[in-house]
């Protein structure tokens, strides 16, 4: 029962979040953005691929491909919050690869997984942008750097008592 | 034609028109480019990156930039070879090398290259790539999907959305785990598929392949015959491919490769074991086996009996849409010359009977004015009562393509068929109204001045009388009898009022009405009120349904024409033809399809010959036809298959279908093509016209031709339009009649500067109610009609498993409303029942339908949509309205 109810509720809230895009092709990534956003374990379902395709009025297949190429998009469950972790030439000259480690460690995942809470999603991304502040991180959308592996427990512990 | 360009491609002077690709300029000098991605029927993609050329030391892909003045083009440099040949090394490097076993060898476009570049390994072997884990895909009936063969150059995507304007297809992921996918991958059948195939035809590897053909037969063991697709009226060009006797796969189609689903994958019905093979003579309640000499003996003797004792009008044939043009002539030859009577039809009469009747009264001529290649230039185009991507894929392509490139389509239907979710205007009348919306645009278009008054002036006549009467067609009232909301109807004729080019389609949901005639005048008024006859890319254009139901016409399998449409009335005609037969010509006019049941019915008609026809499933109102048939002192049914109509046979003769014999056949554009022979009937069966001889030779009126060229030369002698026919001309293509003699190049569209009959004339009709309309009692209309999946009676469909495992029974489409306030819901089983039968189907529940109308799909005999519909005539055309009749529906229990 209650099941159905959550499930009633994601639909309703998924026809709100659709009405606000225009009909346009180019609203197809912000429009899946704002789904993504609006699931609580952070992933687009085949009926929020449906629902982006009907109301655009492109071909499914059309809102899969977008789907697939970004890798920001998942068509899996995930974590609450996204812990991307940077490695590209900069971070990994200034130490991502103990930093990643670390977080492993830490979060007791690999990257690519989620933490038995639901709290917490590993990735890895090709670069951040902040190779001022290498070898970097963001947890959804704040970013962290320079990190040692010795800061990574406080910076979380501290982020999961912050957000909870 | 635009400007001209001229450049030089390796030292080679060229000259192209403006805006040709560079690829398309050096194919045109004879300089072949390599391209994998390319296409020349689909647009350009930079894909694949081997058709790189040199211009001025750049770097150029020849399949996207465009030919321009003074461009000095390299084809073949050391750079060129070079980077073609790692471009080349890359897109092997995940492609699986075994040749040995795959369907393409021979034919693949990578292969063919891989072995012009002599690559032999491969030097970017790397870790094993997401995409050669995915596993060969055969989730539908029909296609085979590898996607470890796939070069992603994107072909099949592109021909999914250009061609079919579906976009089923798509690129996934990206990297090396690219690959085509429907969007979560699923499989064909579950997304807006039609299975038509243009995807596989495109793909230059072994990818996409037809499953059916797998292990069947390589390329070079195929043999390869030309012939025409024996579905539906598009008569495409279809090329078989042979090994052993059997058809392994087809190719071929409109514009190369452009086919559906059934033309591609509905041929197996030709190699079925249930195949009729040897003629049967009734015994008792069933049939045994008998030889030909026994059973033409048989039929012969009782044919004259029956003419002795009752005459020749006792005896009635009905001949076939699906048989050659030779064999339509004589089988009316048989009827008229052999026995002597007129009584001689077929399924024309249920299609387009009042087309015929129609156009000839203001036309002079009743065919298809236009072609198909002309619809992409239409700037305007008007279908109604033509669901076409169901029943004549190929045309609903050239539509769309038009649609693409600006045109305005305006779809006036009561279903949301296809074709709407592309139209700008969708208006959806309450059935059997046609005449009425169809005199609401001409009043339009005459309020405000939008009509072509030169046309009307100088080509047509009685344009006052119509006038006068669509005068009173004003928008509301148009609204008050169709429901047509009177600002959609006006905006609606504005823009086809306005076009340049405006193009009309229509088919059977115009036609099969007890105004069937009518509504065919009323759209022929609205065109020559808008000018749109006798040019290029305009015209009325009826779709006729059957693969060769136009050639049936042309031949004279109809009660009241001579061949080439010369009036049986006519003594001079008669005596033309009475010279060559050697016979007199009966005068009076025949019985048509549904008087000939009646006259049975009622002891004038005695005996029948049946020419693959099926009317147990395709003539209205059902139980009646069983009844005539039964009353007949003597059936012969000449087919391919046993069918519901061959049980009630005395005897039946096996025909050879169209893989087996030569002629010819009429496609809707009146474009007569040779079919040709590909693989032997099975047992002794034979082609129809060997069948019609030798049972002539027996009733004492000899026929010998030493084949199908003979027959069509006495064709081509005695009807004009056919005049200039013959099979050498054939040989290199089509000819679209009226081609009159020897140098004649043939007519792509009719009424060019003067009507067939002179002038065009403006016939005044008037609306009239539909002969049975929804009351308390039975309070929904039922319209029929086609699904893409399925032809006519299914003789031939319903024996193709991939086929039948897509739409394999009937169903009834209610409109959610209806179905709530009746208590239906989606699947169930529903009783449908009109005041002539009722029959069980399952109920789809979508809005496809308005509400108060359902549609049932006609092609079932096991719940045949016709035990419901009514046989009430058009007066003039003798048609029956299978598109209106009152129904009502009630669930039925478990």
């Amino acid at each position: 029962m209650r099941e159905g109810r959550i499930l009633l509720a994601r639909r309703v809230n998924r026809q709100e979040i659709v009405r606000k895009f225009p009909r346009r092709e180019d609203q197809l990534l912000p429009l899946l953005h704002a789904l993504q956003r609006a699931n609580p374990q952070n992933y687009l379902t085949p009926d929020d691929l449906r629902a982006a395709a009907e109301h655009l009025r492109l071909p499914l297949a059309a809102v899969y491909d977008a789907v697939t190429f970004y890798s920001m998009f998942s068509l899996f469950p995930r974590g609450r919050h996204i812990i991307r972790v940077c490695r590209s030439p900069t971070c990994h000259l200034l130490g991502a690869i103990p930093l990643i480690e670390a977080l492993e460690r830490e979060l007791g995942i690999r990257i690519g997984e989620t933490t038995p809470d639901g709290f917490f999603t590993l990735e890895a991304v090709s670069c951040l942008g902040l190779c001022d502040r290498a070898p970097a991180l963001m947890i959804d959308g704040e970013s962290f750097g320079p990190l040692a592996p010795k800061d990574v427990r406080e910076l979380l512990t501290q982020y999961r008592e912050v957000k909870r | 034609m635009g400007k001209l360009v001229k450049l030089r491609i390796d030292g080679r002077e060229v000259e192209v028109p403006e805006g040709t690709t560079i690829l398309a300029a050096a194919a045109a000098a004879g300089i072949e480019i390599p391209h994998l991605c390319h296409h020349p029927e689909l647009s350009p993609a930079g894909i694949c990156r081997l058709c790189l050329v040199e211009v001025d030391g750049r770097l150029l892909t020849a399949c996207y930039h465009r030919a321009a003045e003074g461009m000095e083009v390299h084809t073949d440099t050391d750079r060129l070879r070079r980077l073609r040949r790692l471009n080349l090394e890359l897109i092997l490097s995940d492609h699986p090398l075994d040749c040995l076993v795959c369907e393409r060898n021979g034919t693949c476009e990578l292969q063919r290259y891989a072995y012009e570049f002599g690559l032999e390994g491969n030097r970017f072997r790397g870790p094993d790539y997401d995409r050669q884990e995915l596993p060969a895909r055969e989730d539908n009936p029909f296609i085979r999907y590898e996607p470890e063969k796939c070069i992603l150059c994107g072909r099949c995507v592109r021909a999914c959305e250009e061609v079919q304007g579906r976009g089923v297809l798509d690129f996934a992921s990206r990297g090396f785990s690219t690959r085509i996918s429907t969007g979560l991958d699923r499989a064909l059948t579950e997304v807006n598929c039609e299975l038509c195939g243009q995807c596989l035809a495109v793909c230059p590897t072994g990818a996409l392949t037809e499953r059916a053909r797998r292990f069947r037969g390589r390329e070079w063991e195929l043999r390869r015959v030309d012939t025409v697709c024996p579905f539906c009226g598009c008569g495409c060009r279809i090329t078989l491919h042979i090994k052993d006797d059997r058809i392994v796969r087809v190719s071929g189609g409109y514009r190369g490769f452009r086919l559906c689903v059934k033309g591609r994958f509905g041929l197996s019905f030709v190699h079925r074991e249930d195949r009729l093979r040897t003629p049967l003579v009734r015994e008792g309640s069933g049939f045994r086996e008998a030889s030909w000499e026994e059973a033409l003996d048989l039929v012969a003797e009782r044919l004259l009996t029956i003419k002795g004792r009752y005459g020749p009008d006792a005896i009635a044939g009905l001949s076939s849409a699906k048989c050659t043009n030779e064999e339509n002539y004589l089988f009316q030859k048989l009827m008229r010359a052999a026995i002597g009577t007129n009584n001689v039809d077929h399924c024309a009469r249920l299609c387009h009977a009042p087309t015929v009747a129609g156009l000839v009264a203001a036309f002079g001529s009743g065919a298809m004015t236009n072609s198909i290649d002309e619809i992409v230039d239409a700037d305007c185009i008007l279908v109604t009562g033509s669901n076409t991507t169901e029943a004549h894929p190929v045309i609903a392509q050239e539509i769309l393509r038009a649609v693409r490139r600006g045109a305005t389509l305006i779809v006036v239907d009561p279903r949301l068929i296809e074709l709407a979710e592309h139209a700008r205007f969708h208006l959806r009348q309450r059935p059997g109204t046609d005449v009425a919306w169809i005199n609401g645009f001409c009043h339009v278009i005459l309020k405000e001045g939008l009509w072509d008054r030169d046309f009307v002036r100088e080509r047509c006549e009685n344009f006052e009388e119509f006038a006068e009467v669509v005068e009173r067609y004003t928008p509301e009232n148009v609204e008050g009898i169709t429901g047509i909301p009177a600002d959609a109807l006006v905006e609606a004729a504005r823009a086809f009022g306005k076009a340049e080019r405006g193009m009309i389609f229509y088919s059977m949901g115009l036609t099969q009405h007890t105004t069937g005639t009518d509504n065919v005048l009323a759209i022929a008024n609205l065109a020559m009120l808008t000018g749109n006859v006798g040019r290029r890319s305009t015209g009325v254009n009826p779709l006729r349904g059957q693969n060769n139901v136009q050639g049936a016409c042309d031949l004279a399998a109809l009660p009241n024409v001579l061949p080439g449409y010369q009036k049986l009335a006519d003594p001079e005609v008669r005596g033309k033809f009475e010279r060559a037969w050697g016979v007199k010509v009966p005068e009076r006019p025949g019985l048509t399809v549904v008087e000939m049941f009646q006259a049975a019915l009622e002891g004038k008609v005695r005996a029948m010959v049946i020419m693959g026809e099926n009317p147990m499933v395709s003539d209205p109102d059902i139980s009646h036809v069983a009844e005539a048939l039964e009353r007949l002192e003597f059936l012969v049914v000449i087919d391919i298959f046993p069918n519901e109509t061959t049980r009630f046979a005395d005897v039946i003769l096996p025909a050879a279908s169209f893989a087996e014999k030569d002629g010819t056949f009429t496609n809707t554009e009146r474009r007569v093509r040779r079919v040709r022979r590909a693989v032997p009937p099975p047992g002794v069966a034979k082609p129809d016209w060997e069948i019609i001889c030798e049972l002539a030779t027996r009733l004492g009126y000899p026929m010998s031709y030493s084949g199908p060229a003979e027959i069509m030369d006495e064709i081509a002698s005695l009807a004009p339009i056919y005049g200039g026919i013959s099979y050498g001309r054939l040989e290199s293509g089509g000819l679209q009649w009226p081609c009159t003699d020897p140098d004649h190049p043939g007519t792509p569209f009719l009424h060019e500067g003067r009507f067939v009959r002179g002038k065009g004339r403006f016939h005044p009709v008037e609306y009239r109610d539909p002969a049975e309309l929804p009351d308390p009692e039975y309070p929904l209309t039922l319209t029929t009609g086609r699904v893409r999946w399925h032809f006519h009676s299914r003789t031939m469909t319903g024996r193709v498993a991939g086929l039948q495992e897509l739409v394999p029974e009937a169903y009834v489409e209610v409109n959610p409303r209806d179905a709530a306030r009746l208590g239906i819901g989606d699947g169930d089983r529903v009783r449908v029942s009109s005041r002539r039968g009722s029959i069980t189907v399952t109920a789809v529940v979508t809005a496809r339908v308005p509400e108060g109308t359902v549609f049932i799909p006609f092609h079932f005999g096991e719940a045949a949509a016709n035990a419901l519909t009514n046989p009430t005539l058009d007066p003039r055309s003798k048609i029956p309205e299978f598109k209106v009749c009152a129904v009502r529906i009630e669930p039925v229990g478990k």
